[in-house]
């Protein structure tokens, strides 16, 4: 029976090996070598081309671009995942369209995502210039300038992102007691400190759900800038995973590649550990 | 047993080289698109009149993007052991191609006279590109330099004489804010693009201040040097005297920007020639670009590259496709049909090219600028070296750093990038 | 309910006031994310000179999607990405379910800590390890095919981990019944646990075919020709901005790339909603 079962496993077993640990591995082992040049055979340099990357200004721009990144779109994405769980819970005039009006980027492919909003913030002729320019403002270079590019970026993420959230708040909130709300109600709990006080705190799960998806999604989803910016300008929009794609196959340097995928992979063993440790000892896991 | 051996033997070869001639030659090209129009159409096209010319050749044109996803996809393909036969790539892709043994020299392939004659049947300063150590790689194909093309009308209605293009760097600026204000601040001056190909557009204002921004052999890089720097502050100074709008101006949109007539004057590949031509409702000019203490424009565009790895019949097989295409007849109709240039000398005496710069003289523009021309900027480590050149210019152009600072910074990367490829 | 008529007239007034403003404030939020959408459509439909031209009356018009449809082969990307969807998708199911059958009813050494290692590919992405896992394709002589596309995707930890999940709910004297009529194993899984978890094939199956018929990264990275190119990086490539294609173009690419899932989705709603709850509440 024993047998049966490691047999059952075999099929995902390889394929979870040749696909996620080997690679693993390897990338590890090939950021410690460098390539040989012109045709040299490869040569163990140690922890070398760490040091190379870290005195790269490139990775640490990248680097704190992707933690900008993140901090700007995960809480915004947060707040209007609940506020639309919130609307679409109450009673409200047609809340079926609504829910599907917030729903819908979910599905689309980034890509096509980012081909809409390249209309929206090409500067002279886009629709947003188009707008404010009608209103009597100037317009932005939204994707061209350098203190605005990474925000325009950031702006399409949430858009893409927020609905995806709010059905997991939507779902925690229709589980909640109704009780709780009549209960309230009677006493005459304003609805601010009700949220506060009692919806909020209950939500603290599906909070810590949503945050450990944002996180992951935020080192791991970089289409939109093959689209948008292409890292650019002068690498004020250049995220991590997009910096590797650009090192392996633009650059053709793949130990590079390998030295930046390691520290993704750490970032991403962290947000695995907080995973591990803050929410499933807080949540029904079973 | 004996005797009948050798007749069993012949006949298997016999039926081999039967087999070989029913099975056409298939052939696989990489090729891309980095201007509008559907071009694809055009290429596909060409491509099957090719094959109804040469029943015995079946060729695969890919379509892979912009110059630089081509060049990823074809070295991809190498990689996995399913290398293209040959490809259009960039024309300054040579040295990584090299460095990587992607590619054969056309000198080794080429038998009889005539091809020897045809190799050297194209203009010289197509070729700059293409040659290393005295030996061609690149046959040109879709080639450009870049051009200035004006709205006669804005200029008209700016009291310019819409005849008259800006004749050098002081002029292009004064007409550009003379066009600006005249608008009521409705219209730019002039937009020279910054995403994309931000070093090609750099390459041609120092080129144009008498300064070349690399050595012939690829190893070596000038960024910083006072006439580069001057040639960035000029390019700074259009955006700074409002004649062209701040931050950078992307390369892919900036047609649609002329079109709509948001700019006056935009600086463009020729390549883009028939696309405005076909959409503009307005009247424009093509001109060379301004000077300052000289003319001049680097050349652009993608070469044909024969790929390592194909058998003999392949190779054969694909100078015939690459001779056909290049032929002047076909160079004449790619060049009416797109704005790039006729490749050779041959191609402009052809009846329907002439005849098409009779009428429309905007296309022998980027012909007659190639006696100005340079080299496109290409080094060792391209991608690296030409990354850091566009990171200087928009740092540049977005007030990140003085033109100076910009140019050092990029100076010192390329200088680690090259570091090992001294001669 | 009924408590809500015993309020003061006034709680009752600004109870109302509240609600409206709440009301408005929903809406609006919805009128700018479905805004974008819309905005493609309009665009797609319309001559390109009515891009950023809100006319009521605007010629309506098909050649946007002629063009598009003419200019790049979407028909083959169509049939590329539903090729590609369908295989990953059964891929999945099949190692999934026998992996999480495994984990849920076997006694297998280690099991917990074999459990954990699994787990962990819920973070390790293929498209993260895009180096080495292009190097593995490439060994297995596999790019350029839509296996080497899909591959890397069969083996999903999050499939493991939703099946043993459902599996483990299903009552231990179901299996015990059907070994009693003689079933084997394979019997037991086809005939008692996979029916009983149809609910999350469903949702699983929705999910995947969503993320797959969307990923971009990998598919651009491992495909070079027409012959494989799934539609999000045939699209990617056709409406890069340098090749300067025109909007209204590009508009009704986009359309067309992402109508059938997006007329799917609108068609099945409730399904597509439930389903990306079901998956995510892991």
């Amino acid at each position: 029976m024993q047998l049966y079962g490691a047999l059952l496993l075999l099929p995902a077993a390889v394929l979870l090996t040749m696909f996620a640990y080997l690679p693993t591995v390897t990338t590890l082992i090939s950021s410690l070598y460098l390539p040989g040049f012109r045709g040299a055979p490869a040569e163990f340099v140690g922890l070398e081309n760490y040091r190379l990357l870290f005195d790269d200004p490139t990775f640490w721009k990248v680097a704190r671009n992707n933690l900008l990144y993140a901090l700007g779109t995960i809480p915004t994405s947060i707040a209007l995942a609940l506020a639309m769980a919130l609307f679409v819970n109450a009673r409200l005039p047609g809340r079926g369209l609504v829910r599907m009006a917030y729903f819908t980027p979910t599905i689309l492919p980034m890509i096509a995502a980012a081909n809409i909003w390249m209309f929206f913030y090409a500067p002279q002729i886009g629709l947003f210039n188009k707008l404010l320019g009608a209103l009597g403002f100037s317009g932005v270079n939204w994707l061209g300038d350098p203190a605005v590019a990474l925000y325009s970026v950031m702006a399409m993420s949430v858009w893409k992102e927020a609905g995806f959230f709010m059905i997991f708040y939507l779902a925690a909130l229709q589980a909640m007691p109704p009780e709780l709300k009549e209960a309230s109600d009677l006493e005459g709990t304003s609805r601010w400190s009700f949220f506060w006080r009692v919806t909020f705190p209950l939500l603290m799960p599906t909070t810590l759900f949503v945050l450990i998806n944002a996180l992951i999604n935020a080192v791991r989803v970089v289409d939109h800038l093959f689209i948008l910016t292409k890292g650019g300008p002068n690498n004020a929009t250049n995220l991590l995973l997009y910096y590797v794609y650009e090192n392996a196959f633009a650059f053709f340097d793949r130990t590079m590649a390998a030295t930046i995928t390691v520290v993704i992979l750490l970032t991403l063993a962290i947000i695995a550990t907080l995973k591990f440790t803050l929410l499933d000892r807080r949540t029904h896991y079973q | 047993m004996q005797r009948r051996l050798p007749f069993a033997l012949s006949a298997l070869a016999a039926g081999l080289l039967s087999a070989g001639q029913a099975f056409a030659t298939e052939l696989t090209m990489y090729y891309p698109v980095s201007v509008g129009g559907a071009l694809t159409d055009v290429i596909d096209n060409l491509v099957s009149e090719f094959e109804q010319a040469h029943p015995e050749i079946e060729v695969e044109a890919i379509y892979a993007g912009n110059y630089d996803d081509t060049r990823v996809r074809a070295m991809s393909a190498l990689e996995a052991g399913d290398a293209p036969q040959l490809s259009v790539l960039f024309s300054i892709d040579l040295f990584e191609l090299i460095e990587q043994n992607a590619i054969v020299a056309f000198d080794d392939v080429v038998q009889t006279d005539e091809e020897r004659e045809w190799l050297d049947s194209f203009y010289p300063g197509l070729m700059e590109n293409g040659q290393l150590d005295g030996k061609t790689y690149g046959i040109p194909f879709q080639r450009s330099t870049i051009v200035l093309y004006w709205n006669k009308e804005a200029f008209e209605a700016a009291g310019l004489d819409p005849e008259t293009p800006p004749e050098n760097w002081q002029e292009m600026a004064e007409m550009a804010s003379a066009i600006r204000e005249a608008s009521g601040d409705e219209q730019w001056g002039v937009m020279v693009p910054s995403t994309g190909y931000a070093y090609w557009m750099f390459q041609a204002f120092a080129f144009q201040n008498g300064h070349r921004l690399m050595s012939e052999d690829g190893t070596e890089v000038y960024f910083d040097d006072p006439a580069a720097v001057e040639a960035l502050e000029y390019w700074v100074s259009l955006a700074k005297n409002g004649a062209m709008p701040d931050g950078v101006i992307e390369w892919g949109t900036l047609r649609q920007n002329f079109i709509e007539e948001s700019t006056a004057m935009m600086w463009h590949t020729t390549g883009n020639l028939t696309a405005v031509r076909n959409e503009a409702d307005f009247d424009f000019g093509v001109a060379m670009l301004p000077m300052n203490t000289q003319r001049g424009s680097p050349t652009g565009g993608g070469n044909f590259y024969l790929f390592e790895g194909s058998s003999e019949e392949e190779q054969r097989a694909a100078m015939t496709f690459i001779r056909w295409m290049t032929a002047p007849e076909r160079a004449a109709d790619w060049s009416i049909e797109t704005g790039y240039m006729g490749v050779s000398p041959a191609a402009y005496d052809t009846d329907a090219l002439r005849d098409y710069v009779d009428t429309f003289p905007p296309a022998a523009v980027a012909r007659d600028q190639l006696e100005h021309g340079t080299a496109e900027l290409s080094t060792y480590q391209g991608g690296r070296v030409r990354r850091a050149l566009d990171n200087a210019v928009q740092a540049a152009l977005t007030g990140q750093m003085t033109p100076e600072e910009a140019l050092r910074q990029a100076q010192r990367e390329a200088d680690g990038v090259l570091r090992r490829y001294a001669r | 309910m009924s408590t809500l008529s015993s309020f003061s007239p006034g709680t009752a007034h600004r109870f109302r006031t509240w609600l409206s403003l709440e009301t408005i404030a929903a809406w609006l939020l919805a009128l700018i994310w479905i805004f974008p959408l819309l905005y493609a459509l309009w665009a797609a439909f319309h001559p390109s000179e009515y891009m950023v031209r809100f006319a009521l009356f605007a010629p309506l018009t098909l050649d946007n999607v002629a063009n598009a449809w003419a200019q790049a082969p979407f028909a083959r990307y169509y049939l590329n990405t539903f090729a590609l969807v369908t295989g990953v998708v059964i891929g999945q199911f099949v190692v999934c379910t026998l992996a999480a059958f495994a984990f849920a009813r076997f006694p297998i050494p280690g099991k917990n800590a074999l459990f954990l290692l699994v787990l962990i590919q819920l973070f390790i992405f293929p498209e993260v390890l895009i180096v080495e896992n292009y190097r593995m394709v490439s060994e297995l002589g596999l790019i350029n095919t839509l296996t080497g596309v899909g591959l890397p995707y069969v083996a999903s930890a999050f499939g493991i981990f939703l099946l043993r999940q459902t599996f483990k709910t299903i009552p231990q004297e179901l299996e015990d019944a059907a070994r009693i009529e003689g079933c084997g194993w394979l019997e037991i899984l086809w005939k008692v646990y996979v029916p009983l978890a149809k609910p999350t094939y469903l949702a699983y199956g929705l999910v995947s075919v969503s993320h797959h018929w969307n990923n971009f990264l990998w598919p651009l990275v491992v495909t070079n020709s027409v012959e494989s190119r799934p539609l999000t990086v045939g699209l990617g490539i056709f409406s890069a901005p340098e090749t300067g294609v025109n909007w209204a173009t590009i508009s009704a690419a986009t359309l067309l790339s992402i109508a059938p899932l997006l007329v799917a989705f609108l068609l099945f709603q409730r399904q597509f909603v439930q389903s990306f709850l079901r998956a995510g509440i892991r």
